[in-house]
């Protein structure tokens, strides 16, 4: 019953969120930072040159149109070629852009996590092979247990 | 020289070829008269079809570089119309419209009355290979692809493009365009 009564509060609290999400129209900032103004080498949200005035007109255009953002992405794509995306798509050779930083972020996480682990073996003293130290040979083991014995109280 | 010492050396041996090569190539300015100029088939304008440089192998080529957006480009347009339309079939004006709105360029097209062969550089790759250094710029291009004159820059009017495509005149073909000086 607790759980329930929880589910049904999330489902209260976050439905509002994802209606107003599904609905929420695309706006000219949002495709700005997504876009590259074709002859400045920027984001087209940072660009003032003439050309980007055009690309903008044609992307309020668009949006008052009723098309969302990959709709427009699209038609950007169709007008300037696939560089106008400030991010490259997921597919082909353009998958590394993606790929490359989670492999160097894996590959570091690693190394961290290994070099911690070999900081605190140190700190503990154990040896680089393992923690398990072998004990004294028999003779030894004996002759500690004489000395032991002579001190014992 | 210790291993450390060596592979210290190499790295930095090879990080300044890295820079140097970079330097190499950013500091190449363009096209020298003579070469090649590049060809790239690229879409007709109006839409419909394809062309390049090389369909017109064996004519002098003023190809023309613009864009809707580019000022300097709508004040040029007029008399390159007017040099156009007085040397048909003499010699061809190819523009390449780059980095531009394709419905732009068709009103750029209708308002200054341009009926020469148009092609469309949507991603600006053909102007980068042409090396330009932005719009409008014109390269004069001889009978086999090699580059005879470069103008970046607009055309104040059309004498100036006939001085600009003289060489082409001096051998063998006639200007017909009257100057407007």
């Amino acid at each position: 019953m607790k759980l329930l009564l929880t589910l049904l509060l999330v489902l209260v609290v976050a439905l509002p969120g994802f209606a107003m999400a599904a609905t929420q129209e695309t706006t000219l900032p949002e495709i700005e930072d997504e876009v590259m103004c074709p002859i400045c080498g920027t984001l087209l949200g940072l660009s003032r040159a003439p050309a980007a005035e055009r690309q903008r007109v044609f992307i309020r255009a668009m949006i008052r149109d009723g098309a969302e953002t990959e709709e427009i992405k699209d038609a950007l794509v169709v007008e300037y070629g696939p560089q106008v995306l400030a991010l490259p798509d997921d597919e082909g050779i353009n998958l590394w852009a993606y790929v490359v930083p989670i492999l160097v972020f894996a590959l570091a996480a690693a190394g961290v996590l290994w070099a911690v682990i070999q900081w605190r073996r140190n700190q503990r003293g154990d040896p680089p092979g393992g923690s398990a130290s072998p004990g004294p040979a028999t003779a030894d083991s004996q002759r500690l247990d004489q000395d032991m014995a002579r001190f014992d109280l | 020289m210790n291993l450390r010492t060596s592979i210290t050396v190499i790295g930095i041996a090879g990080l300044l070829a890295f820079l140097t090569w970079g330097l190499i190539e950013a500091g190449d300015a363009g096209i020298d008269t003579g070469d090649p100029v590049p060809v790239q088939t690229l879409p007709t304008l109006p839409p419909g079809g394809e062309a390049s440089l090389a369909d017109f192998k064996g004519d002098w080529v003023l190809l023309n570089v613009w864009a809707s957006w580019c000022i300097p480009c709508r004040d040029e347009s007029p008399a390159l119309e007017q040099f156009e339309s007085a040397n048909r079939g003499e010699l061809t004006v190819l523009g390449v419209d780059t980095r531009d709105l394709s419905e732009d360029a068709m009103k750029f097209l209708e308002q200054y009355g341009i009926n020469y062969p148009q092609i469309r550089d949507a991603s600006g790759g053909y102007a980068d290979d042409l090396k330009t250094t932005g719009v409008p710029e014109s390269f004069l291009i001889d009978p086999d692809g090699n580059l005879t004159a470069h103008y970046p820059g607009p055309f104040a009017d059309v004498a100036a493009i006939e001085r600009f495509a003289a060489p082409a005149f001096d051998q063998g073909v006639a200007p017909t365009g009257q100057s407007q000086e």
